[in-house]
């Protein structure tokens, strides 16, 4: 039901039960907020989007006030405007005044909302409590003296992830945001996803950067340098140098990777054929034996810590296959170096990742081999940027070039990885192929592109009726395994992304997570699948080649020793 | 008593309960360890950040091992004029600990403390519940043996 409000003197229609921020942004009329998230209850805490309403003695926030007909709206009076302004002046008075030599210089909420409400000075100084930045974790800095309390990392970190390593600590003005017991991140439960990087205004989490090492790395004549970005990038990077979300540009992307300097420049979704292979061929083989069923999906290295630590006991339903990432790196430093003359230790292979989580997986003991790492440097999509800038890349003056032979092709099964959903229609394909000897006739499965936290539906191949469950927002992951163990589903194999949305939507993104970006990201891998001659990975050329040349058959000794590994619980304060 | 024990007594409460609990073990264990706060969460099947932060919110619950006798110096306007001090370089000298340091043998912390609200008889140091008044450094020492022996005695 609609309803006319009073807004500046002008009318216009609010809903009935929506908030006044809805109803305002609905009608195009921008209110500054802070500790509001869409979809998430709001907590009113900020402040920063008070409004006057005529009638009421106090300023309502307008993220958690509801509309009401007899309303009349001030957004902008000079007593808001004032109220807004002082708000954010005591928020800064204990914040560093850093801005140039901070990560998010220039994509800032804080700096952004200082610049639109002209704060000149510094009014209020506040006493400054004394942190340590905490860089103990792999992927994730922490500097809580740059936090402001919003509270959004930690709703992110219970609500979306299901961790709750974040929680507010202490209170009055020595209340921080902090693990249990206040430990490192490193020696705490974080699955190290980086959803809080994605929330957080004031920077007071970041990656930790792999670039000044890279650099080095890029510039140094004993090493050869090899790259590989994973399927979601290419679809992302447009808007880190304002091209329309969701263009794909691989193209471009390779020649400036090549500008910049790296030897090889191959794509991760090339792994993501061979992990559909191994995967299918280890799926089949349980399938066949009836055991460990429903198979997990391993690509996702904050879901593998998140069940190493959370339920130990069903490790066994893990899949043994490394991720797309591990796989790049492990044939990098073998078939590869073998095949270019190569000692491994002379290759600097270097991944990028939408994903802060990669980083983490990259320097697991399980991913070294006789001191060769399969993968030496992950970059996010954010480094990514950056590094392309730092070169002076101009983007717009460049000709699209491919990536190179024989890790540059790909099927669009491998593309299709990018978005939750992608890998287990992926799979399928493969599967098919497999088990009937015939292709799969109707490739797209509509109920795996859904938008939603749990996806389940069966699917006939052959003689076998299979269920599939396909989970994104890793909070949902707890009810699902819950209903595992407790007997009541019928799955076959599931497929868990920690990032709402899988990786196109993952913690190394451009900041901020736009939905509508995110969208036009996974409709733009939809449609190179819908385009794409070769759309499975069983039909990737040069992935056969490889099994014919180096890796035999899937599942072989090889595949085992170079492709596969073994997790193992993990001890840590829940 | 054990901590598995105070949990016991709880069997099959909820989150309603995590206030009495933490209290019941600080009485018994004189603070909250971090292995309390890990065995607190698996009880009530919460995060342990979550128990972490509520127990940190509320003034009375400790993280560490408590003094017996913990010392405070009022730093109140008046207290600091007429020489709070030179009674916080006497307990340093006699304690032989920084300010907010536990003592090695775990009997004695001092620290600063905002006004204690007895300004008319300043300066004024509080031990345990106890108000001193009117004190000077050189009552110090006689302070701090009558605690030692009060602690020999019980
Ligand atoms: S760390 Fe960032 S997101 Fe978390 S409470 Fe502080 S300012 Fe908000
Ligand atoms: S955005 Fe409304 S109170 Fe923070």
């Amino acid at each position: 039901m609609f309803f006319d409000i009073e807004v500046n003197n002008k009318i216009i229609k609010a809903r009935q039960g929506e908030t006044i921020l809805q109803a305002l942004s609905r009608n195009g009329i921008k209110v500054p907020t802070l500790c509001y998230m869409e979809d998430f209850t709001p907590t009113g805490a900020c402040r920063m989007c008070v409004v006057e309403v005529e009638g009421m003695n106090d300023l309502a926030p307008a993220c958690s006030h509801p509309v009401e007909e007899w309303m009349k709206i001030k957004t902008h009076s000079p007593m808001v405007v004032k109220a807004r302004k002082t708000n954010l002046e005591l928020l800064l008075a204990n914040h560093p005044d850093d801005c140039l030599y901070c990560v998010r210089n220039g994509n800032c909420e804080l700096q952004k909302l200082a610049a639109e409400l002209d704060v000149k000075e510094r009014r209020f100084v506040g006493k400054r409590n004394k942190y340590k930045t905490d860089p103990s974790s792999p992927s994730i800095v922490h500097e809580p003296e740059k936090c402001i309390l919003c509270g959004r990392c930690v709703r992110i970190c219970e609500e979306v992830i299901g961790v709750s390593t974040l929680e507010f600590v202490r209170r009055g003005d020595s209340t921080s945001v902090s693990t249990a017991n206040e430990k490192p991140l490193n020696l705490s439960n974080c699955i190290t996803c980086g959803q809080c990087i994605m929330v957080c205004p004031a920077s007071a989490f970041y990656e930790k950067t792999h670039l000044p090492e890279l650099q080095e790395s890029l510039h140094n004549p004993k090493l050869h340098t090899v790259l590989h970005y994973s399927p979601a990038i290419s679809v992302t990077l447009a808007e880190e140098f304002g091209l329309k979300a969701g263009k794909d540009i691989s193209g471009l992307l390779n020649a400036a990777l090549r500008k910049i300097g790296f030897n090889r420049v191959f794509d991760t979704s090339f792994a993501a054929d061979l992990n559909i292979m191994e995967l299918a061929d280890e799926f089949i083989k349980r399938l066949e034996a009836d055991q460990n069923l429903p198979m997990f999906s391993s690509c996702c290295s904050s879901w593998v810590k998140f069940i190493e630590q959370y339920s130990p006991e069903m490790l066994h339903h893990l899949s043994a296959c490394k991720s797309p990432q591990q796989m790049m790196g492990a044939i990098v430093k073998s078939y590869y170096a073998e095949s270019e003359n190569l000692k491994p230790e002379e290759i600097y292979s270097v991944s990028v990742m939408p994903c802060t989580a990669k980083k983490f997986e990259a320097q697991r003991e399980e991913m070294t081999h006789k001191c060769i790492t399969d993968v030496d440097a992950v970059l996010t999509t954010r480094e990514l940027a950056k590094l392309i800038r730092l070169y002076g890349i101009d983007f717009h003056h460049n000709e699209p070039e491919l990536p190179d032979m024989p890790m540059g092709t790909r099927s669009s099964a491998g593309k299709l990885y990018g978005a939750s959903g992608g890998l287990t229609e992926a799979l399928i394909r493969t599967l098919h192929y497999r088990i009937t000897s015939k292709e799969i006739t109707q490739f797209k499965i509509t109920e795996a592109r859904q938008v939603k936290g749990r996806k389940e539906f069966k699917f006939k191949i052959g003689q076998y009726e299979l269920g599939f469950a396909i989970i994104s927002g890793l909070v949902n992951v707890k009810d699902l395994l819950k209903d595992i163990k407790e007997g009541k589903t019928n799955l076959h194999f599931v497929e868990v992304m920690a990032c709402p949305g899988g990786c196109i939507n993952g913690g190394g993104q451009p900041i901020p997570a736009d939905p509508t970006a995110v969208k036009a990201r996974a409709k733009t891998l939809y449609e190179i699948d819908e385009k794409d001659s070769i759309k499975a990975s069983h039909k990737n050329p040069m992935v056969l080649d490889l099994y014919q040349m180096f890796l035999k058959e899937p599942g072989s000794d090889k595949c085992k020793t170079l492709l596969h590994t073994k997790y193992t619980p993990r001890d840590v304060l829940l | 008593m054990e901590i598995e024990t105070i949990l016991e007594k709880y069997t099959g409460s909820q989150r309603d309960n995590l206030i009495p609990i933490l209290e019941e073990i600080q009485e018994e264990r004189g603070f909250i360890s971090e292995e309390a706060i890990v065995k607190v969460s698996r009880f009530l099947k919460l995060p342990a950040s979550k128990i972490y932060g509520v127990a940190t919110f509320y003034d009375f619950f400790h993280f560490e091992r408590q003094p017996a006798y913990h010392i405070r110096v009022c730093n109140g306007i008046n207290c600091h004029l007429a020489g709070s001090d030179n009674i916080l370089r006497k307990l340093e000298e006699e304690l032989k600990v920084k300010a907010g340091q536990l003592t090695r043998d775990g009997i004695f912390k001092y620290e600063l403390t905002g006004c204690l609200g007895a300004c008319n008889s300043a300066p004024v140091i509080k031990i345990n519940d106890e108000f001193y008044s009117g004190i000077t450094a050189d009552d110090i020492s006689q302070i701090i043996e009558e605690c030692k022996m009060k602690i020999k005695e019980a």
